[in-house]
């Protein structure tokens, strides 16, 4: 039975990758069929990732261990079902407790992070002496790297119009973003590529065993 | 009620999490994970609504026999068979509400929760990002038409780093003398990716910070109120 099942299941990946692949050639039943199973296992998936990561060791292993104990439990769980009143039309507004508790909540954590991490952290990073490199690739690279991010943030300055002299350093700004919108779209055709291979691998190794 | 209340429970949610950052003594330090705790649960519940409501909009396209409605099925018979095997007998590591299913585990190998996953789910997962680079390629052509010297900018780099990632792009220049060998193009890769890319990134992630902390202001203090939606 195991065997079998095995051969079933790769059997099941190969009609899956060829649907999907067939896309190349034009929309088709076997797209649709695979891309609709593909939205409904993910949903799926991360629905059950969700219950046995968050809810379970969150709310219920605590509700049901020690009810006394977490009862506090209980504002978290009457909001989080306020949530789903959304889908009743009358009742939608008291969506709104729930939502707005995450929105605040969030909103505050998201200030105190990114003002630490990413606005304060990142300026301390760029404040580096050039110079105190040992190559001067290094020293070029620093330099770079400070006019780079000064550039960089002066594009994004749209209070006042940027021209005549003020628009050299934007400029200079729009170029690094180039350069950085180019490493990462090469990074991401890489990505793409070696899932290609790795799907291309499956078919000629697994199934028709052409390569070993 | 249905408007000023949500807005004062977003600016006292707010507000307890920036001075519990500055305090961090009791009880504002307990404020803090108190609430990021409960903001787990909601947020557990709110990707259940959107499953719900996946669920509800698969349903009332069948139901309205839209053309391509087998396919809706499909979909939503999918869903039903993975989350009631990964509740029932669980995943690889957490145990389900019925127990490990050894019985189904020694009949297909696997539980069934991981033997969807193994064979349907990650084929097509893989294969559907896969298939992205053909788009991504017939994108990047029609971008880098337009002659700029921006658009070459991008597609000089894109090159370079692609080129510097493989053992192609290294013996391209493996022949360039010691002296040059910073343009040898894995060097040159890592340079572009050490040094402008992170001074762009550095920008972006700044720009973005003072934006962030622009919006969480305005969401705390009730300036911006869009996320209440309508007046229902």
């Amino acid at each position: 039975m195991s065997g079998f099942m095995a051969t079933f299941g790769l059997w099941l990946s190969v009609f899956f990758t060829l649907s999907i692949f067939s896309f190349l050639y034009k929309d088709n039943p076997f797209y649709k069929l695979s891309e609709q199973i593909f939205v409904g296992l993910s949903a799926a998936y991360w629905l059950v990732y969700l219950y046995y990561s968050v809810m379970v060791p969150n709310l219920f292993n605590k509700l049901f261990t020690d009810f006394k104990g977490n009862l506090i439990l209980l504002i978290p769980t009457v909001l989080g079902l306020m949530m789903l009143l959304r889908l009743i039309p009358k009742t939608q507004w008291l969506s709104r407790y729930p939502i707005a508790i995450m929105i605040g909540t969030s909103a505050g954590i998201n200030m105190v992070r990114y003002a630490k991490t990413d606005l304060l952290g990142q300026i301390s990073a760029t404040m580096i002496n050039p110079f105190a490199a040992d190559n001067v690739v290094t020293v070029i690279g620093n330099i770079l790297l400070i006019v780079g991010t000064i550039c960089g943030v002066y594009f994004f300055y749209f209070s006042k119009k940027q021209e005549g002299i003020r628009a050299v350093p934007s400029k200079l700004g729009i170029w690094f973003l180039m350069i950085s919108f180019g490493a990462s779209f090469g990074y991401t055709v890489m990505a793409r590529i070696s899932l290609l291979i790795g799907r291309l691998e499956f078919l000629l190794k697994d199934w028709l065993h052409i390569i070993k | 009620m249905k408007y000023k209340v949500p807005l004062i429970f977003a600016f006292v949610c707010g507000i307890l999490v920036v001075i519990s950052e500055f305090i961090p003594h009791r009880p504002f330090n307990m404020l803090i994970t108190t609430l990021q705790d409960w903001f787990m649960i909601i947020s557990g519940f709110a990707i259940i609504l959107g499953q719900i409501s996946l669920f509800q909009a698969n349903i009332k396209k069948i139901r309205g026999k839209n053309p391509d409605w087998p396919f809706y099925l499909a979909g939503l018979i999918s869903f039903s068979i993975m989350l009631i095997v990964g509740l029932f007998w669980g995943t690889q590591e957490y145990r389900g509400i019925l127990g490990h299913g050894d019985k189904i585990q020694a009949a297909i190998g696997m539980k069934p929760f991981d033997y969807l996953f193994a064979n349907a789910f990650m084929p097509l997962s893989s294969t559907m990002f896969s298939l992205l680079a053909f788009f991504i390629a017939s994108a990047a052509y029609r971008a880098f038409i337009i002659r700029s010297f921006e658009s070459n900018l991008l597609m000089i780099t894109a090159v370079i780093v692609m080129l510097g990632r493989t053992s192609f792009g290294g013996m391209l220049t493996s022949w360039l003398p010691q002296g040059l060998y910073f343009l040898h193009l894995p060097n040159l890769s890592d340079f572009i990716m050490e040094f402008p890319n992170s001074a762009a990134q550095r920008a972006i992630l700044i720009s973005a910070a003072l934006g962030i902390i622009g919006s969480s202001l305005r969401i705390i203090l009730g300036i911006e109120r869009s996320y209440l939606g309508g007046d229902k």
